[in-house]
């Protein structure tokens, strides 16, 4: 069979399940949709998986199917195009998806409206394989809105609740604004080079030999920006990715699938998409990077103090995000798309993981209340724990692989910097430290709370492990150029659409690994000194613990000075020796505390405010608005009488 | 001059067919109202939409025989055609949807429907009017009918209200317009929309561009009124609000519709050679009318004067595309209307069955839980705000797409940075709605709600189907919209 040739079928067959789902769902046993919408995802993972394994065969490594010609004068189809990106595109959304769907199935198992929560997943994939697959901007817009509409709904899924509902229409609106960025972008493209189609786009703008914008600031460097702003509304970039810790009220399969595998790296993918065109605006790059870099370190300080289990994984896919921006604005896109590939596996797993406590845990949330949980799900466990050192960056997991070279390409890379890098390196000590105060408050010690906490049926430990296995080995298809075993095949797979790396500065890569693995290390090192009590030797307790410095304190003072000079040792104990004592940790949480502050006053303050400023200036309107008509005849007078004023001065 | 050329031809009176049908079937029906019984009453709709359907084929067949006509006076080509196509359309989906509100509100008489086919017929001759006289004749014609069918429920005050206050403001509007054909006529001695051009163009005999441009500000407060642009548009939010739900959705498409369409006969033809004049104030008011209507619509509470801000924030992107004043702008201008009137007649359709007798339910809360009792009306109401919004595979999104590349096009780069930036405030009060219908319990207002009419449901379907096919098939309308939106001939 000629799977190149069928790639166009890859997004119906979720469509179709989302029809069936849809129309005549809500008259189909559970035991049909179980079986029938994990497997139209599985029809288009075959196709996906055949497809791909047929361009790696052929000559020539981009296809284009167009089955319609949609729009002529725009050069917009409905067309398809299979190249190396979009394969490891497909094979994410299908592969992960359909993990993600099997786990559903367990998961949504008691909740009403099994059928209409499968009919959006399902036509939530048809969206993202239409983006993902599009051969021109205006199909990738549709798909685009498409996923963005989808997840609205999915979000917005336990609809009694009012907080997903806000978190819904939240997520939506400021998608909007990153969407108007993008049609500006998209229409710029038209202009600039008479298509919408990808491939013409890319041999119109390399054909016109565009001189690079270094000096000055030009179209080019415009349209790239608008697409780049478009890119942080969906992928939840400082400082429009307000709405996706909130869009963890919607059900955890979807914040696994939409949340963190799949849709929120679509403005990575379009990024990556157009890089022919941000290569040639160093300034946007520039940017590009920046806010990746700021959007990584920020996300991931307050994550180190969320308590909430999805909220902290929440800012961790945020951050992790800020990662692959960072690795396209160096232009190290297929790092990007790399570190893309891998996060899906280690993010879906622990989402689907922190689904599996919280399903144990009978929809408990707060990290606070649990504790101990090893031995009562040790397959929910030890899959975390896998996710856990791969998104640390411990050697030999995918995380690692993909980290390490983002990092040592913002070290070396033309368009890196030194203090980028420090930035990256702190993110990853922050993000080790973070991701093992989520273990060690949830799996190990004593349990806080009552609830009997049980393991999860097969249907959701299956996919567990099998992503498990994925976020151990994933990696080892792109290692280190001084790693004496494992492959290269990632890199060599995306040079056909990136083109070979160019030969940068010399890269000292074995010291730079050995940084971040040291600064993974450290992350576990705090967190286990704050959060696990295994080294409970004297010292410990004198540091952690006031009693002795109380005691001493009651021996010298309390009965030899006043009590209002105790007070004020007392305050001087509580502030200075406490807060030194928790040395790292106190300041961990003060620069968090920092951006939680500038995240809830500023940031949610300004999108508040504009809220307000809009429904203020809806006031004048009202007052002009009395319902006297002789009024509104003398507005109609100032209206005449300012035109004509409008030509007496001019 | 021979009085032979005096007498019209064969050809003059096809080319205006679908006015002639349109009103000879409306003095029918009135006649019909007068001798026939109470009960045949229901047929004189019937008769109305076939009458509409009739003139649909007579607007084909004067496309066949096109031309101008009645000495210059009419002119009849795709841009014609396609408008009177479009307000027969609105005519019959307004047919369709006032069925089941006529018999609840115990009115069904035959003057609608003759007041319906007569203000239709006055579109009509907008839309194919070549001279500023029969500019004037086609929209009072289409206007003294809207006045009275905004006050069709005699006895309900809102309905005396809304329409008195569009008589007044009307009337007080087109006195501009008036005058401003006066000045025309004064300053370039006609008043056929080629020969102002051909004088404006002829440098000897060009008149005071400060004057013309006067006359053209004069006529805009016409045609800005009638299309509910800034700040002529204060009347828009009371007049809807007030009217019968299928009233509102008539008033907001089809005289819209049509008054754009002369508007952008006039000012590109007319008043093409003095584009630099005038295209500042239309550039303001564009602005204006979206912000006006977008702000303003994200504070009401009742749907159909949210309804009404949202039609007037529509029609600022239309005056986007007559900024452009290129031939692209006109083509996406003429397919926003289209994709515009769908939607619209769409959202109107549900409210008009949703707000049960005397209107009682109009509430944006009122809605609360239609998802759950009514799943598939108000899965159709959803793609109608989806339009509204601008998501693609709708008619909305390509409507707005194509008005913001023409305006790029024509380096209105500042005028397309805040229509993109209003569509996305837009979209926060139409979502309003999907939310109170899907993500509230039922409240009252759902509880014991009736089944939908089947004129209603082929007004609603209809309409759907409509904005998708306009959303996924968009060349099927964009290419005729292009072929004929070469206005200067």
């Amino acid at each position: 069979m000629n799977f190149l040739d069928s790639i166009w079928l890859i997004p119906l067959f979720p469509l179709v399940g989302a029809a069936v789902m849809l129309l005549f769902g809500r008259r189909l046993a559970n035991s049909v949709i179980r079986i029938l919408c994990p497997g139209t995802i599985f029809v288009s993972f075959i196709f996906s998986v055949g497809a791909v394994m047929q361009l790696a065969g052929s000559e020539h490594k981009v296809h284009e199917v167009i089955k319609y010609l949609w729009m002529p004068p725009l050069h917009a189809d409905w067309g398809f195009l299979l190249d190396p990106l979009s394969s490891v595109m497909i094979l994410v959304v299908t592969g992960i998806g359909f993990l993600i769907h099997v786990y559903a199935t367990g998961y949504m198992a008691h909740e009403g409206g099994f059928y209409r929560f499968f009919g959006y997943l399902n036509l939530f994939v048809f969206f993202m394989l239409t983006l993902v697959l599009a051969n021109n901007y205006l199909l990738l817009f549709v798909g685009w809105e498409g996923v963005g509409l989808c997840s609205y709904l999915l979000i917005g899924f336990y609809y009694h609740k009012k907080s997903a509902g806000d978190a819904g229409k939240k997520a939506f609106i400021v998608n909007r604004i990153g969407d108007a960025a993008f049609i500006v972008g998209m229409l710029l493209i038209f202009s600039i080079a008479g298509s919408l189609r990808f491939t013409e786009v890319n041999e119109f703008i390399e054909a016109h030999h565009f001189a690079a914008e270094t000096a000055a600031w030009g179209i080019l460097s415009t349209t790239a920006l608008m697409l780049f702003i478009g890119a942080t509304g969906k992928s939840a970039q400082f400082p429009l990715y307000v709405w996706l810790p909130d869009a963890m009220e919607g059900p955890t399969p979807v914040s696994a699938l939409i949340h963190a595998a799949t849709m929120v790296t679509a403005g990575v993918y379009m990024v990556c998409r157009s890089h022919v065109l941000f290569e040639l605006t160093p300034m946007t790059l520039q940017i590009v990077a920046t806010i990746g870099g700021f959007t990584a370190i920020f996300a991931a300080s307050i994550g180190l103090v969320q308590n909430d289990i999805k909220r902290v994984l929440a800012y961790s896919t945020v951050s992790q995000l800020g990662y692959m921006f960072l690795a396209a604005g160096v232009g190290a896109y297929w790092v990007a798309v790399f570190h893309l590939f891998t996060h899906a596996f280690f993010k879906a797993l622990l989402f689907l993981g922190a689904g599996s406590v919280i399903h144990g845990m009978n929809g408990e949330q707060d990290m606070r209340h649990m504790g101990g949980l090893k031995k009562y799900m040790p397959v929910t466990h030890w899959t975390m724990f896998i996710a856990t050192l791969a998104i640390s960056g411990i050697p030999g997991l995918a995380g690692f692989f993909s980290k390490d070279e983002i990092l040592a390409q913002v070290y070396g890379s033309a368009h890196g910097s030194k203090a980028l890098y420090v930035v990256g390196l702190t993110t990853a000590l922050m993000t080790s430290f973070y991701m093992w105060r989520l273990m060690y408050m949830t799996f190990y010690g004593t349990a806080r709370s009552h609830v009997h906490a049980h393991e999860s049926p097969l249907s959701m430990t299956g996919p567990l492990m099998v992503l498990a296995a994925g976020s151990a080995l994933v990696g080892w298809l792109s290692v280190p150029k001084f790693f004496p075993i494992g492959a290269h095949t990632f890199e060599h797979w995306l040079e056909h659409v990136f083109g070979s790396e160019k030969g940068g500065a010399e890269i000292p890569e074995v010291l730079l690994t050995s940084l971040s693995v040291a600064a993974a290390l450290l992350g576990i090192w705090i967190a286990s000194r704050i959060y696990l009590k295994v080294w409970e030797g004297p010292l410990y307790k004198a540091m952690l613990n006031k009693w002795y410095v109380d005691e001493i304190y009651d021996f010298l003072f309390v009965n030899g000075l006043a009590k209002g000079g105790g007070e004020v040792l007392g305050a001087f104990d509580r502030n200075v020796i406490n807060g030194g004592v928790d040395g790292a940790g106190w300041l961990a949480r003060m620069v968090s505390s920092v951006s939680i502050w500038w995240d809830t006053w500023i940031v949610d303050g300004a999108v508040r405010a504009t809220s307000f400023t809009v429904k203020l200036s809806g006031y004048p309107v009202r007052l002009l608005q009395t319902g006297h008509v002789q009024s509104y005849a003398l507005v109609f007078i100032v209206g005449v009488l300012a035109m004509f004023g409008f030509y007496v001065l001019r | 001059m021979p009085l032979a050329n005096f007498i019209p031809t064969a050809d003059d009176y096809l080319r205006y067919l679908p006015e002639i049908i349109l009103t000879v079937v409306g003095v029918v029906i009135m006649f019909l109202e007068a001798v026939g019984g109470e009960r045949r009453k229901p047929a004189l709709g019937w008769l109305a939409g076939a009458g509409l359907l009739a003139a649909i084929w007579g607007s084909v067949v004067a496309l066949g025989v096109g031309g101008t006509g009645f000495q210059n006076m009419v002119i009849v080509d795709g841009f014609a055609t396609f408008f009177r196509i479009l307000v027969l359309v609105i005519g019959l989906l307004t047919i369709v949807s006032s069925t089941q509100y006529l018999d609840r509100e115990k009115a069904n008489a035959g003057e609608f429907h003759a007041l319906l086919l007569f203000s239709i017929a006055g579109q009509c001759v907008m839309a194919s009017a070549n001279e500023l006289i029969m500019v004037f004749i086609g929209l009072e014609i289409s206007s003294i009918a809207s006045y009275i069918l905004a006050g069709y429920l005699r006895d309900d005050r809102r309905n005396n209200e809304s329409a008195l206050k569009y008589f007044l403001l009307g009337s007080f509007a087109t006195a501009f317009l008036l005058y401003g054909v006066a000045w025309v006529y004064g300053l370039t001695g006609s008043t056929n929309l080629a020969e102002v051009r051909r004088v404006l163009m002829t440098p000897e005999s060009a008149p005071n561009l400060v004057l013309m441009g006067t006359a053209a500000a004069l006529m805009f407060v016409g045609f800005a009124f009638k299309v509910s642009a800034a700040p002529f548009q204060v009347w828009a939010p009371d007049v809807y609000q007030g009217a019968p739900a299928p009233v509102s959705a008539f008033m907001s498409t089809g005289p819209k519709a049509a008054a754009f369409a002369v508007f952008l006969r006039v000012f590109i033809t007319a008043f093409g050679p003095i584009a630099t004049r005038w295209e500042p104030f239309v550039w303001g008011s564009a602005i204006a009318t979206m912000i006006v209507g977008n702000f303003a619509a994200l504070t009401q509470t009742n749907i159909k004067r949210l309804l009404a801000y949202s039609s007037i924030a529509h029609a600022g992107y239309v005056l986007v595309a007559v900024t452009a004043h290129s031939e692209i702008g006109t083509a996406a201008a003429m397919f926003y209307l289209a994709a515009y009137a769908f939607m619209q007649i769409g959202a109107f359709a549900v409210v008009t069955w949703f707000s049960r007798q005397g209107e009682k339910f109009v509430n944006v809360d009122d809605l609360a839980g239609l998802g759950e009792r009514q799943p598939m009306v108000a899965a159709m109401l959803t793609i109608f705000l989806l339009s509204l919004i601008g998501v693609p595979l709708t008619g909305g999104f390509f409507g707005k797409f194509y008005i913001f590349r023409a305006a790029l096009d024509s380096n209105l780069v500042w005028l397309t940075v805040i229509g993109l930036l209003n569509s996305a405030v837009a979209a926060y009060y139409y979502l309003r709605l999907i939310v109170v219908m899907y993500m509230k319990e039922p409240g009252a207002a759902t509880e014991n709600i009736g089944p939908v009419s089947a004129g209603l449901r082929v007004a609603i379907l209809g309409s759907a189907l409509a904005t998708l096919v306009l959303g996924i098939f968009p060349s099927l309308v964009l290419d005729f919209a292009g072929r004929s939106a070469a206005l200067v001939k």
